[in-house]
């Protein structure tokens, strides 16, 4: 799929951190798949993560792929939020050696990808050092 | 005679604001030791650079987030416009106010539009939002004026024009924690400044930048509007005026009469450089961070081809709930990292290969 089209349906998980809720069981869900993983209720019920959590794992990329080469070196990280899913996600106002396991993260809206100078920007989540 | 104010059907205030600053600092020494080889005095001390993930559309976003968490009572698809004012948004076709709507849920059903006047678009989209409420097309409106500023690279403006901005979200006087007191503009057709279309820096016109176009402006502005109110200086505890370096806005507040200590709490331009459209916002954000109940505040910014807007704000109670929802001005001022002229010149896509 273009990155375009892609970035369009999945506009509303990546630009504002929105999922699922199962109202069986509670479980917050993402990204949204509309079958709660737990009870595997049918769950659509959007619901909006706060953005709040904390680094659970990372790996820093020097060579990055196409696209992401003006952001590079980045840190990838998998980042459990506080309402429970873990996402996979780029960190950024960060410096790579400043990146630890348990770092407190908040999610910012930021480019994810230029398709060169004429194409479209891909705006979505990243996750940075928590402030305050 | 007819009256200069810009007039509302019904009193209108500012509900929410919310500023951002980005992390990374170029120090002015750092600019003036590739260039002048250190040699002279600087403009600013430092000033504030976006990320390379960063533009005009994400600066937008977090200003309006935090805008958003200072009226929590707002329901984002209740704003019926989201405007954003800057000079330099990331596509030339495509507005970046549909990526911000779509990003705060404020989508569909919501006036989307992007404003330009070099420094004063954000200004310019304040004042529409006054009237957009004021006239009762909406409950709520949002205005944003954020930039990230090129200068040519060598060129004076490269000590100053910075990355940054602020959002407010207009709406009912009853709800607000600063009442609009009056507004309007002052504009002539003035040559100080301009970037033709596919240019990536700006031209500026030499003797056309002080005297004719900021100081002109601004003070017109200013005293119309003092004088329509049937204010003066000395009613204002504080005045935020557009600072395209430090000297600028010392000076036209003394021209206008206003003492030091009055434009001390908005004046960042030294920490921060020039934010263009976000400058004078992003002045008021730290002003209404700080300000008591009750307190006056005059806001006039400046736009080069040229134009001023001034605004007199009375805050209120509920000013003192709200500004501890969502990080301060001065928390993204303190937040900082310093780069080097290398980092800016790829942060900020300077080298073209
Ligand atoms: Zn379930």
């Amino acid at each position: 799929m273009s990155l375009p089209s892609k970035n369009w349906r999945l506009r509303n998980q990546r630009y504002r951190l929105v999922g699922e809720i199962c109202e069986k069981c509670g479980t917050p869900i993402f990204p949204p798949r509309d079958v709660c993983p737990e009870c595997e209720a049918p769950a659509q019920t959007p619901y909006v993560f706060s953005g709040r959590g904390e680094v659970y794992s990372y790996s820093t990329v020097y060579h990055p792929p196409a696209g992401f080469e003006k952001y590079a070196p980045y840190t990838v990280a998998l980042v459990r939020l506080e309402e429970g899913p873990m996402v996979t996600a780029q960190l950024t106002d960060v410096a790579p050696e400043e990146v630890h396991i348990g770092m407190p993260v908040e999610m910012v809206t930021r480019q994810l990808q230029e398709e060169g100078e004429e194409g479209v920007i891909a705006y979505g989540y990243k996750f940075r050092p928590r402030m305050g | 005679m007819e009256s200069r104010l810009l007039r509302t059907d019904r009193p209108v205030g500012i509900i929410g604001y919310g500023a951002y600053i980005p992390r990374y600092r170029l120090p002015a020494a750092e600019v003036a030791r590739i260039w002048t080889g250190g040699e002279g005095e600087t403009p600013v001390t430092e000033k504030a650079v976006a990320g390379p993930d960063e533009d005009v559309v994400t600066i937008s976003i977090e200003a309006a987030r935090n805008a958003l968490a200072r009226a929590p009572h707002v329901d984002p698809a209740l704003i019926r416009a989201v405007w954003v004012g800057s000079e330099s948004h990331p596509y030339a076709v495509k507005p970046t106010s549909t990526i911000l709507a779509e990003a705060i849920g404020a989508t569909p059903y919501v006036q989307a539009g992007d404003w330009e006047f070099a420094c004063k678009a954000g200004t310019e989209a304040l004042q529409a939002a006054i009237g957009f409420v004021g006239s009762g097309m909406g409950r709520y409106a949002l205005a944003v004026g954020a930039d990230t500023a090129q200068g040519r690279p060598g060129d004076a403006l490269e000590y100053t024009a910075a990355s940054g901005g602020a959002a407010y979200i207009v709406g009912p006087a009853e709800e607000a924690l600063a009442v609009v007191e009056g507004s309007l503009s002052y504009v002539t057709d003035t040559p100080d400044f301009w970037r033709r279309a596919y240019q990536r820096y700006p031209s500026h016109g030499g003797r056309f930048t002080g005297e004719p176009a900021y100081f002109k402006h601004i003070t017109e502005a200013a005293r119309a509007l003092m004088e329509a109110l049937g204010t003066s200086s000395a009613d204002y505890d504080y005045a935020v005026f557009h600072q395209p370096n430090v000297k600028f806005p010392q000076t036209v507040a003394r021209q206008l009469g206003f003492k030091p200590e009055q434009i001390g709490a908005g004046l960042l331009a030294d920490r921060i450089g020039n934010t263009y459209a976000g400058s004078a916002l992003v002045g008021l954000t730290a002003v209404l961070d700080q300000a008591r109940p009750g307190q006056r505040i005059l806001l006039v910014s400046f736009g080069s081809g040229a134009g001023s807007d001034a605004l007199s704000l009375r805050t209120t109670e509920a000013l003192l709930e709200r500004q501890g929802r969502a990080p301060t001005t001065g928390d993204y001022v303190a937040r900082r990292t310093v780069i080097d002229y290398g980092l800016y010149v790829r942060f900020r896509g300077k080298l073209l290969v």
